[in-house]
């Protein structure tokens, strides 16, 4: 039965809508921008982020956000004198601001990773490499997630 | 995902307009697609590399279960079947198939679990549990890369059952799976593209889901969307359907296991 | 059952950077969601994952709610010599797993 004042229409939207919920929707709280800036200080402590060295490749439309296919690369050398330490990947608006947090080496030989993850809703990821030199570089990507269509409830 | 809804409503308005004006009929065999032409970069690249498709978890599960005994009668299916690469290929591009023990069509799920009670004397595996869907990718595996065939005779009359229920309204919002598939394909849905619907790549590793899933488990999201109430698992409906399925996507080429969002 | 699936060539040169993927089962429970009758489904992730080369830790990686099911990470390292790469997956609920594949390189 269709509850009162709800078109077929609205049922079905509901129902069509209804599965993204489950991944992150039912939660009681969201990160915001200012977490993800206080989780982005945890890692950085007071020294200055410049931006540039990291090319994020990332899907131009996300088909569904519990799995987004994310490549980093970092511009280094990679010697034993000049190489990243390491690289931490942040969220605005999952629950929690941390993705992924990677160390490596200058025995990596090249600084790339390749990882999938969720993500809740439209927004922006920011990558942060820590290098041997004890700077850090960033790069952010605005990422558009649209919704699945036919899913089943939780 | 509020924001985003507004835009749904009105895309799901959009597409019931067209389907009140749109022609019906089958989709000529030469325009036919599968879903797989619309993924996006990464997932194609997802399917494309087996050390990169999460669904080759389930299809290494699956090849251990093949050589494992199992049951009363202390069997492996290997011991019966040999090597699956040679007696397994080509096997799930005709299921469903007609079963002439059960004078019926089954599917590749339950033809598995006729070995499992009748020939290994095991409890037969649940719908959708890890075993069966990885024995399912396993050999579904085997026959990546060939065309889908459906010429026995003996699965017109389920073929023809499947095509009505395909063609039938349904649900509270009395569209037909046909509306969408037959005549509403390449056009977007809440912002995902209406496929052909095409059962290429099954069991397929669903986005949605995080997980493998059957065909009868995607038919059923269907129908929770249509707000009607799905066959049950195995139900001579859903298999008639599938075999509908397989008929409608006669010659294209298996996927298994495929990855859709 | 949830074998992690290893691919690395199966012979690299000396000084050759050659690509490591893996991808391991697990349904990475995020702990954010909530069943139907409003309870809250605790969360089960991997934590913590490593890959040690002839004995020396080469790369980690800390797991956040955020990754995808069945986690899939690749990275790179330089062949240095043969032996073998060795890997760990650890995380909630005392999961653990290890997998190792031989590099020859030469
Ligand atoms: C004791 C021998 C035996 C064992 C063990 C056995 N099978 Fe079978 N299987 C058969 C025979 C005989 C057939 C031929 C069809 C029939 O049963 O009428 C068959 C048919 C099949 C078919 C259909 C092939 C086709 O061409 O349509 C599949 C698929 C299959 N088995 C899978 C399995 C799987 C998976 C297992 C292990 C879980 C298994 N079998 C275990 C004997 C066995
Ligand atoms: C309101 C439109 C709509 C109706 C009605 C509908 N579907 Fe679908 N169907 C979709 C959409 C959209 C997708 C793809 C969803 C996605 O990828 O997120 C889909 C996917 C599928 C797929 C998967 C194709 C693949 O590539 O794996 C099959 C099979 C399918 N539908 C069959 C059916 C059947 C059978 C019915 C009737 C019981 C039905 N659908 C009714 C919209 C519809």
């Amino acid at each position: 039965m269709d509850a009162p004042g709800t078109t077929r229409r609205e049922v079905l939207i509901g129902a069509l809508a209804g599965g993204l919920v489950a991944t992150f929707g039912a939660a009681p709280a969201r990160a915001t921008p200012d977490e993800m800036r206080a989780a982005i200080r945890k890692v950085v402590g007071t020294a200055q982020v410049r931006k540039g060295r990291i090319d994020l490749d990332v899907p131009p439309l996300v088909e569904n956000g519990n799995t987004v296919s994310l490549v980093i690369t970092v511009d280094s050398p990679m010697t034993a004198t000049d190489y990243v330490k390491s690289i931490h990947v942040f969220n605005e608006k999952n629950p929690q601001p941390n993705v992924i947090g990677i160390r490596l080496g200058p025995r990596a030989g090249k600084a790339k990773i390749a990882t999938r993850f969720r993500l809740a809703d439209t927004q922006m990821i920011t990558a942060i490499a820590e290098m041997s030199d004890g700077s850090f570089w960033s790069a952010s990507a605005e990422l558009i997630v649209t919704m699945a269509a036919c899913v089943e409830g939780l | 995902m509020t924001g985003s809804l507004p835009r749904c409503l009105i895309v799901a308005i959009a597409l019931a307009a067209c389907v009140a004006s749109a022609n019906g009929g089958d989709i000529p065999l030469d325009q036919r697609r599968s879903g797989y032409a619309d993924l996006g970069r990464d997932t194609k690249a997802m399917q494309d590399d087996d050390t990169s498709n999460p669904a080759t978890l389930w299809v290494l599960d699956g090849e251990a279960l093949w050589n494992q005994k199992a049951g009363s009668a202390n069997r492996a299916c290997a011991e019966c079947h040999g090597d699956a690469t040679a007696s397994m290929k080509g096997v799930a591009a005709r299921y469903p198939a007609f079963d002439a023990v059960q004078k019926s069509p089954i599917d590749l799920e339950q033809r598995i679990n006729l070995c499992r009670t009748e020939r290994q004397n095991a409890t037969p595996f649940a719908f959708e549990s890890h075993e069966l869907l990885a024995l399912t990718a396993f050999i579904g595996r085997q026959s990546r890369g060939m065309p889908i065939v459906s010429t026995d005779e003996k699965l017109k009359p389920a073929i023809e059952a499947g095509r009505k229920l395909f063609m039938q309204r349904i649900g509270q919002i009395d569209m037909s799976c046909a509306q969408c598939h037959d005549d509403n394909w390449g056009k977007h849905l809440t912002s995902s593209l209406v496929p052909q619907g095409h059962p290429t790549g099954y069991p397929i590793y669903r986005l949605e889901w995080q997980n493998l899933g059957s065909l009868q488990r995607r038919l059923r999201n269907c129908m929770i969307g249509m707000r009607a109430e799905p066959f049950d698992y195995g139900a001579p409906e859903a298999v008639a359907l599938e075999a509908y399925l397989m008929w409608r996507a006669r010659g294209l080429p298996v996927e298994t296991p495929a990855v859709r969002p | 059952m949830a074998r992690p699936l290893i691919n690395v060539p199966a012979k690299v040169k000396r000084g050759q950077v050659f690509e490591i993927k893996t991808l391991i089962s697990h349904i990475m429970e995020t702990g954010f969601r909530y069943t139907t009758t409003g309870q809250r489904i605790p969360r089960d992730i991997i934590t913590f994952f490593s890959c040690s080369y002839n004995g020396e830790e080469i790369f980690s990686a800390d797991f956040y709610p955020a990754v995808s099911a069945n986690p899939f990470l690749t990275f790179y390292t330089v062949a240095t010599e043969s032996g073998t790469l060795e890997f760990k997956w650890i995380g909630d609920n005392g999961f653990s797993e290890t997998a190792s594949v031989p590099v020859t390189v030469e």
